[in-house]
């Protein structure tokens, strides 16, 4: 079996990925691979052919091709040395990672440090559980996203949409441009689930039927998708028995969530939040195994791939510092916690002591939406310390609130922080 | 005659919920966007409302069938799904380097249309 040994390691080469090794080798580490398992770098940018990307990270309002390429040529730039067409296959103490590809058979790297950059993947049709047949003509949103935007067919003719997320909407613009019709986009929850600008330029823009409150409780054809039987739910979204109809189409699109991929991470011995849905970190994206790091949608799913990255950088710079010997000082940590209106929060515990030396982010989401003004507190023991003010809270639009050296003093003294929305 | 008109701005991922006080298609006041450019989006989707396309065009002999493309600026937005069709109709030969101009001035819009990516030869 051929042997590498490197400084940081990095499972994953898309925009998490791909800055985390960038910042670890500007950190100074000096072997930095990256290991990807499909055939080109940029993970699931490169069929993102929209706008949107890279705002706040560049100034620049990128399509996701541009956002990933320009992280793979600031890689390439460097002698971060990349394998593609790579499978990661274990994961054993050490770190020690077991990979394979078609040329080099099984490949084992041995590595000070180790990032998790394996992103999220989409809620399919079994977790559902939608009653019916199983004709062909069910798929994943970003799936058919794959197949339109670069393997170039389509699909189906005449779509329905169920979920109303970013990808979902997206597509119902994308179909739409390529010559297809959209017969409906549905939602389960009272709101629309994915930024309000997609609702306006994807959905509004091609006037696409969007039914709130309303699910698909059938999927009927034999060899084929013929039609969706859908109906409204109640509060707790129980079909409502005598709304039922039926709408004709011959392809039915899942956008109803992504889920961080951490097969890996498991494998690794990490500790899983089973809230957010990936590893427990601290401040510096460690996970409970020492010198393993989380970055980007395997720790949780984000609204902005600006923000993925920069959760990598910070996963890249403290992987790195580890694997050059310079650990964590600090030895105490204490949780932060999830409190009113709050679903997870991101880290779920930090080193007091490290807010003196810079500022750090706490992300979360929250459970319900509030349209009208509220509050995002961070609370020390019962002690309010950080107090925003903001003009609604969504569940679809992550918060991010930030701690530093005027907290720090404070934070020393508490047993746990709380996040919490008021 | 005033009448208080609703937009949520589409410039930026922050989709601003913007309330706008108009008399006709004059804009009186605005309140709600969290930067200019939500200023500058109002008043330009009552006049002239325009939209980003980003579409794909077919490739020959590519390591993929098709490349990405987008307006190197918003177009008017009911041209966006003519120029789109229009694009459907063409074919590039690879290879094709990114930023590479697809077609100028679509539909005497004055907007070009550009590669997002590179596509090598197969």
């Amino acid at each position: 079996m051929k042997q590498y040994a490197c400084d940081v390691l990095i499972i994953g080469g898309g925009p998490a990925g791909l800055a985390a090794a960038y910042q670890a080798r500007e950190t100074g580490a000096e072997k930095v691979v990256v290991l990807e398992r499909n055939s080109e770098l940029g993970g699931i940018l490169t069929q993102c052919i929209h706008n949107g990307f890279g705002v706040s990270v560049f100034g620049d309002d990128l399509t996701g091709p541009e956002y990933a390429g320009r992280w793979v040529e600031q890689a390439l730039a460097t002698d971060i040395e990349t394998f593609v067409k790579t499978m990661v296959l274990d994961i054993q103490p050490g770190p020690r990672v077991i990979a394979s590809n078609e040329e080099q058979g099984l490949i084992e790297f041995e590595a000070k440090a180790l990032v998790l950059a394996m992103g999220c993947r989409e809620r399919p049709r079994g977790a559902l559980a939608i009653p019916g047949t199983r004709p062909a003509g069910v798929y994943t949103a970003g799936m058919a996203q794959r197949m339109v935007n670069m393997e170039g067919y389509m699909p189906g003719e005449n779509f329905v949409i169920l979920g109303s997320g970013d990808i979902g909407m997206i597509m119902a613009r994308r179909l739409t441009l390529e010559g297809a019709h959209v017969s409906a986009m549905l939602e389960v929850l009272p709101y629309v689930s994915g930024l309000k600008r997609n609702l306006v330029q994807c959905i509004k823009d091609f006037d696409i039927p969007l039914y709130l409150s309303t699910t698909v409780t059938r999927v009927n054809g034999r060899d084929r998708v013929e039609s969706v039987t859908v109906s409204q739910v109640d509060e707790r979204w129980r079909p409502v028995a005598g709304t039922e109809r039926d709408i004709p189409c011959d392809t039915l699109l899942l956008s109803v969530g992504l889920i961080p991929e951490n097969e890996l991470s498991m494998l690794a011995g990490v500790e899983i939040d089973p809230i957010a849905g990936g590893p427990f970190v601290d401040e510096c994206m460690a996970t409970s195994v020492k010198g393993v790091f989380a970055a980007g949608n395997v720790v949780h799913v984000y609204d902005l791939v600006d923000e993925v990255t920069r959760s990598a950088l910070r996963a890249g710079q403290h992987a790195a510092e580890f694997a050059l010997g310079t650990t964590c000082p600090f030895e105490t940590s204490i949780p932060i916690q999830a409190g009113d209106n709050v679903h997870h929060v991101v880290p779920q515990h930090i080193h007091p002591q490290a807010l003196a030396i810079q500022d750090r982010k706490v992300e979360f989401r929250v459970r319900t939406p509030i349209e009208a003004a509220a509050r995002a507190e961070i609370l020390a023991d019962d002690e309010v310390i950080v107090s925003k003010r903001l003009r609604y809270v969504r569940p679809s639009e992550m918060i991010i609130l930030s701690l530093g050296s005027d907290e720090a003093a404070v934070v020393e003294k508490a047993s746990k922080l709380t996040v919490r929305i008021r | 005659m005033q009448e208080e008109r609703e937009f949520i701005c589409v410039t930026c991922p922050v989709g601003c919920s913007i309330r706008a006080i108009v008399d006709g298609d004059q804009v009186i006041e605005i309140v709600g966007n969290s930067c200019k450019r939500g200023e500058a989006f109002v008043r330009e989707e009552m006049s002239n409302p325009r939209r980003m396309l980003t579409t794909t065009v077919s490739v020959d002999d590519g390591i993929l069938p098709l490349v990405p493309v987008h307006s190197n600026q918003a177009l008017p937005k009911h041209l966006v799904q003519e120029a789109a069709k229009l694009l459907r109709s063409i074919h590039l030969q690879a290879p094709i380097a990114s930023h590479q101009t697809v077609m100028t001035n679509i539909l005497g819009t004055g907007v070009d249309i550009v590669t997002s990516r590179a596509v090598s030869r197969s």
